[in-house]
């Protein structure tokens, strides 16, 4: 068993974390105050990161990406979580679902979203459908040959920039023994679409600048060229390719809670009460103690969870323990840098804060910590029929 | 036309360095070593004159512990053709490293090397000037600005209070200064070539060089620290205080 990176995982976290500190850092204190990216910001981003070749680096070569592995693409997402995602989102990793677009669909939409000339982003939750994805409202019905399709969808990540959004609605019920079953199907909706628009979201405490919107549907006609994978299908394009992007929150989790930990360390060494530094006096020092600890082993647990999946090996329960175990991790490691830097850790002076209130939503976004568990316990428990 | 460019593996610009206890040198243990920045700009520089077409081929040399591979594909990744280390363990100086430098050059042959201006971790400041006499070819160092015509390179110098434009003859020594230009990140794709590219392992017998050297280092301290300052009341205050105590006017 080894630990160690190779020589070019070394070099892609060391190019993409100077990159985070160099050309994300200094612009998000403006991103901060304003909940805003300039245009000229995120094209200047996007564009010095399809020059370096890391836009689209979760694609293939076969499209174009630069097939990277399960684990190097972790490794690149820990450094980008260092940074602002309101700006990393033009560190662009468009969703890998679009590797199921076939025919046309690859021209319109996949090679686009690969080179950077369209984004996209993907919409699922509804107000009334959140972990319970199959509780969707918004639907689509057959007209003649097209599809309509009505309702709402929100918490729309990224939908600000997108060109064109994934959206999964509902087609159809199946009756089980279980009771209805709602079968869903994943469209391409291109912005612009008549009866389709996109409104402006809540304002969020985490993550400013980076927006979530919500997205309406007022008898919005599609062809049958707009459905992504098969009819009643999108269960399946789901569980085939949003399965392992579930791992981003553990992986961005860890590379803010290394940045958050620096600044403590730093302050506790820097910052003098009763004529010593206070990383001096073990109720500083044992925190900073458990923190470099459970990063360490939520930063294990993320690359190990991300190596079975590049081994083929069964990873759901992995990924899941990494993503509620680094979630959590974040709120204490961000809770305690706070109590270390005192009144000041409050204050926007301070980045402090803001990593506080960014770290609270990992807990709840791409699966909540209580779905987490249940995939974990439901792991254990179905082989013995329980 | 090659160009060769040095890399020094040093301790990482960000890391806030401490002396050993024993006074014996500076704590490397777990210490994060990167490429010596100037040396960065050097060969950033020489990429752009291959990119240009004005060289053809780029070849990055360290003098170093094993571990220097790390720099060398550092610069693979930047762009640079392919590399060649010198295993050298322990201390080695600026004279050692530009008689082994010679012997590269003797069998490389290139048209220009460009060394960073100094490494930051013992600022010496010696080997690219001591390399050009070794060879007796021309020297601009503290180069901000390097164009190459007609078998002539003309260098812009960061001198005291000014710039100094110079003319050389090729094959030339150029260090790199500060704002020669700021080096790229690695690409994904270079990244990625880096290790498929040539990296040649040599060591100072292959050369006839002798490293050991000729210097001993009698003991290493911290700077003192900074005194706090104080505050004055009036300017004439400041005044009386840097006639009398500070002595200055």
């Amino acid at each position: 068993m080894r630990f160690g990176l190779s020589d070019e995982q070394e070099m892609i976290v060391s190019t993409v974390r100077s990159f985070v500190e160099n050309e994300i850092y200094p612009h998000e204190a403006l991103v901060e105050k304003t909940g805003e990216v300039p245009q000229e910001v995120a094209q200047e981003i996007k564009q010095k990161v399809i020059d370096l070749g890391f836009y689209a680096s979760n694609f293939p070569e076969s499209v174009g990406g630069p097939g990277l592995s399960h684990l190097e693409f972790a490794l690149v997402e820990r450094e980008l979580g260092r940074g602002s995602m309101a700006l990393t989102h033009f560190f662009g990793r468009p969703q890998n679902i679009l590797m199921a677009c076939q025919g046309e669909q690859i021209e319109k939409y996949l090679m686009p979203a690969v080179r950077g000339e369209r984004m996209d982003a993907l919409a699922m939750t509804e107000p009334d459908a959140g972990s319970d994805v199959r509780g969707m409202k918004c639907t689509a019905t057959r007209d003649g040959g097209d599809w309509v399709i009505n309702g709402s969808k929100h918490f729309i990540s990224g939908a600000d920039h997108a060109d064109f959004f994934i959206v999964f609605v509902a087609t159809g019920v199946d009756e089980t023994p279980k009771g209805p079953k709602k079968r869903i199907t994943c469209f391409l909706v291109d912005r612009g679409t008549p009866g389709f628009e996109v409104a402006k979201g809540y304002n969020s405490v985490s993550h400013r600048g980076y927006k979530n919107c919500i997205l309406y549907f007022d008898n919005c006609r599609l062809s049958d060229a707009q459905v992504l994978g098969e009819v009643d299908g999108g269960f399946a394009v789901m569980n085939e390719w949003l399965y392992a992007t579930r791992i981003t929150v553990a992986t961005m989790s860890v590379g803010r809670a290394r940045r958050v930990f620096d600044h403590a360390v730093q302050y506790a060494a820097e910052r003098k009460q009763f004529g010593q530094s206070i990383g001096k006096f073990q109720g500083v020092s044992f925190q900073i103690a458990d923190m470099i600890t459970e990063i360490d082993a939520a930063d294990y647990l993320t690359l190990a969870s991300a190596w079975r999946l590049d081994e083929g090996l069964p990873a759901n329960r992995e990924i899941a323990s990494a993503k509620v175990y680094a979630s959590e991790m974040l709120a204490r490691v961000t809770d305690a840098a706070l109590q270390i830097h005192g009144g000041m850790g409050l204050m926007d002076e301070l980045p402090i804060e803001r990593f506080w209130r960014d770290a609270r939503v990992e807990r709840i976004w791409d699966g909540t910590s209580e779905i987490q568990r249940h995939i974990i316990s439901r792991e254990i428990f179905r082989p013995l029929g329980a | 036309m090659k160009v060769l460019v040095p890399v020094k593996r040093v301790v990482d610009h960000n890391v806030k360095i401490r002396v050993k206890a024993d006074g014996s040198g500076v704590d490397l243990a777990n210490v994060k070593m990167s490429m010596n920045p100037f040396d960065e700009i050097a060969i950033e520089e020489a990429v752009r004159l291959k990119e240009a077409g004005t060289a053809d081929e780029v070849i990055a040399v360290s003098v170093g512990p094993a571990q220097a591979q790390d720099v060398l594909r550092t610069a693979l990744a930047m762009g640079a053709d392919r590399a060649i280390l010198i295993t050298v363990d322990g201390a080695v100086e600026p004279l050692a490293v530009a008689k082994l430098l010679k012997g590269v050059v003797a069998t490389e042959e290139p048209g220009l090397v460009i060394l960073g201006k100094q490494a930051i971790d013992d600022d010496c400041n010696q080997t690219g000037q001591m390399l050009s006499a070794l060879l007796g070819w021309s020297q601009a160092t503290f180069a901000s600005e390097i164009v190459l015509a007609g078998g002539k390179a003309k260098v812009t110098r960061e001198v005291d209070g000014g710039l100094q434009a110079i003319e050389v003859a090729l094959p030339a020594i150029v260090t790199a200064d500060l704002r020669l230009n700021e080096p790229r990140y690695a690409s994904l794709p270079n990244i990625m070539k880096a290790k498929k590219k040539p990296l040649d392992s040599k060591t100072p017998e292959d050369f006839g060089v002798t490293v050991a050297p000729r210097l001993s280092v009698l003991r290493v301290e911290e700077p003192a620290a900074r005194t706090a300052g104080i505050k004055v009341g009036s300017v004439a205050e400041l005044l009386d205080k840097l006639k009398t105590e500070a002595g200055v006017i």
